[in-house]
């Protein structure tokens, strides 16, 4: 259980993050600049936060009422740093021990070689973290962090230092090792995809502003804001305002649009994902466009349309459904209800 | 051939380099963690003697440690000893023109360190001391041993300074560098030209280890 609420200014940047977990991964997901990694290091102890309070499994890490700093050697907290920070003149053995240096000798080795097996390092014990592969870096990491046996875990971008090909299998690893581990995780990334496949619960981040907890499919279903929209992998919006309960008004796209759920009078914004936009006439929601642009992707077809409000929208189809629509230069799409996300706030920082 | 001013050479040289070696790595260590305005001010302070003459040097530090000044002054009436034409005297020339030399090095090393190396340690549990010894050090340990090196190199060179504190005295004072402008200046130019053989047979041989430092920290 980790309770986060925290203030932080450095120069123009200001974060204000409040969040709070019971068990297992949340996400942080947020653009680069948002202040994640600073999140997480405000958690660690290594940066301090103006003021605020930091909680984990009842103990208070950080207190700026009551001066309760401690100091990152007595918070417990394991970190998984985007390069690893491997010690670069350890072997892979004094690495993962590095962390357990106040047990006896013999109990310390026991550990060592415990770790070295749980993550199928044995005969790479007196290897340099340079002569390891990206995956064997990252397992070195998180045994030497799991020695300490932690209560929580950090995880910053743990695949950003990985090349593509080796990505898949480590978060496979990855996966095996969280459920393992049992306690909370904090999971930093700009990625829905990995979110969506290793966490449970998910918080924004947006210039800096925490934007609340929901359940990660939640948050794909119905993102809320813009920036959790943009989060989220949609592609498509328009400046909006409510006309009635069910009706919005699309600046950009120079339409009308029913949605399924009520709309209050906060909403800025309409969000409409690429593959809900369908083809052809329907019973409503329909926005007469002209064909802009056609991209041939590896699986799918993408086309830019040009709305009657100007503004482009992005549909994505098979390749067979484009071929057999017989490449027109006007296109009518339509959308369900159903599928028209209403979102407030602005866009927060877009990268 | 006498071989005293070998000798006192290489022994004000390795002081002085042990001097700088420790004095330098804290100067780097602690002033990269003070304020801006205040981390430029001393920055130019500490590397002046690297562009200064040397004389000026000496003419700056006998100011301060001639006999009928504050510290030397101080020091004759209390330990009944001058701080300058001794051959130790030299070693006080020697380490303030050398000191910028050991500094730079040492600060280029500090900044090229990663960062989130001493921060993992800190949330391994490693002590602030453990991180500065066993990680700091040892990571920048090509970058400081080529500065410690080349101090040594350039202190055994040490000329201006040198001959305004600590003179030159035959058997005492003399120093390689010393030696070779007096004896060029009563015209005993073959002897002066053994000591040149000399000089540059160590100067090189040192130049050599830095090379070969550097090199293995570029791997």
């Amino acid at each position: 259980m980790l309770l986060v609420d925290i203030k932080k200014k450095l120069g123009a940047f200001r974060l204000d993050v409040a969040f709070e977990t019971d068990g297992g991964t949340l996400a942080l997901l947020g653009a680069s600049g948002c202040g994640k990694s600073m999140t997480l290091q405000c958690i660690a102890g290594i940066v301090r936060p103006d003021s605020g309070h930091i909680e984990l499994n009842g103990r208070v890490l950080f207190d700026s009422e009551k001066h309760v700093d401690l100091p990152p050697q007595k918070r417990r907290v394991g970190y998984l740093f985007q390069q690893y920070a491997l010690f670069p003149h350890m072997t892979v053995a004094q690495n993962i021990g590095a962390g357990v240096r106040d047990l006896p000798a013999v109990a310390r080795q026991e550990t060592v070689a415990r770790l070295i097996r749980q993550f199928r390092l044995e005969g790479l014990e007196n290897h340099r973290p340079h002569q390891l592969s990206g995956g064997q870096q990252q397992r070195t990491a998180l045994a030497r962090i799991l020695a300490r046996r932690p209560e929580l875990l950090l995880l910053d971008e743990p695949f950003s230092a990985l090349d593509s090909y080796l990505r898949w299998q480590v978060e496979l690893e990855l996966m095996d090792t969280l459920a393992d581990f049992g306690g909370d995780v904090v999971f930093v990334s700009h990625s829905r995809d990995e979110v969506c496949r290793l966490c449970d619960t998910v918080c924004v981040l947006s210039d800096g502003r925490s934007e609340g907890v929901a359940p990660v499919r939640e948050l794909m279903a119905a993102p809320g804001t813009v920036s959790a929209a943009l989060l989220s992998g949609c592609k498509n919006y328009s400046a909006a305002q409510g006309v009635d309960g069910h009706t919005v008004r699309c600046a950009d796209w120079g339409i009308t649009l029913r949605t399924a759920s009520e709309v209050g009078a906060e909403i800025t914004a309409v969000g409409v994902r690429a593959h809900h936009l369908v083809p052809g006439t329907g019973t409503e929601n329909n926005i007469p466009c002209a064909v802009s642009r056609v991209v041939e992707d590896v699986f799918s077809t993408i086309v830019m349309l040009t709305t009657p409000g100007g503004a482009l929208l992005r549909l994505e189809l098979d390749k067979e459904r484009w071929a057999a629509l017989g490449d027109p230069t006007e296109l009518t799409v339509h959308v369900a209800p159903e599928h028209v996300m209403a979102l407030k706030g602005g866009a927060g920082c877009t990268t | 051939m006498d071989w005293y001013p070998l000798l006192n050479s290489l022994r004000i040289a390795l002081i002085s380099a042990a001097v700088v070696f420790f004095t330098g790595i804290a100067a780097a260590y602690y002033i990269a963690r003070l304020p801006r305005v205040l981390k430029g001010v001393l920055d130019v302070v500490l590397t002046l003697p690297l562009v200064l003459p040397p004389t000026v040097v000496g003419y700056l530090l006998l100011c301060l440690l001639g006999p009928r000044r504050v510290i030397g002054a101080w020091v004759l009436e209390t330990f009944g000893t001058r701080l300058t034409m001794q051959w130790w005297s030299a070693v006080f020339a020697v380490s303030v023109v050398v000191f910028p030399l050991m500094y730079r090095t040492a600060r280029g090393a500090f900044e090229s360190f990663d960062e989130t190396l001493a921060q993992a340690g800190k949330t391994l549990g490693l002590s602030n001391t453990y991180i500065f010894w066993r990680i700091r050090m040892p990571c920048c340990r090509q970058g400081i041993l080529a500065g410690a090196v080349l101090s040594f190199a350039r202190a055994i060179g040490e000329y201006g300074a040198t001959s305004m504190v600590a003179g030159y005295t035959p058997g005492r004072t003399a120093t390689v560098a010393t030696e070779v402008y007096q004896l060029w200046r009563i015209g005993n130019d073959a002897l002066a030209a053994r000591w040149v053989a000399v000089n540059i047979a160590i100067s090189a041989v040192v130049l050599l280890a830095v090379n070969l430092l550097e090199r293995r920290q570029r791997r």
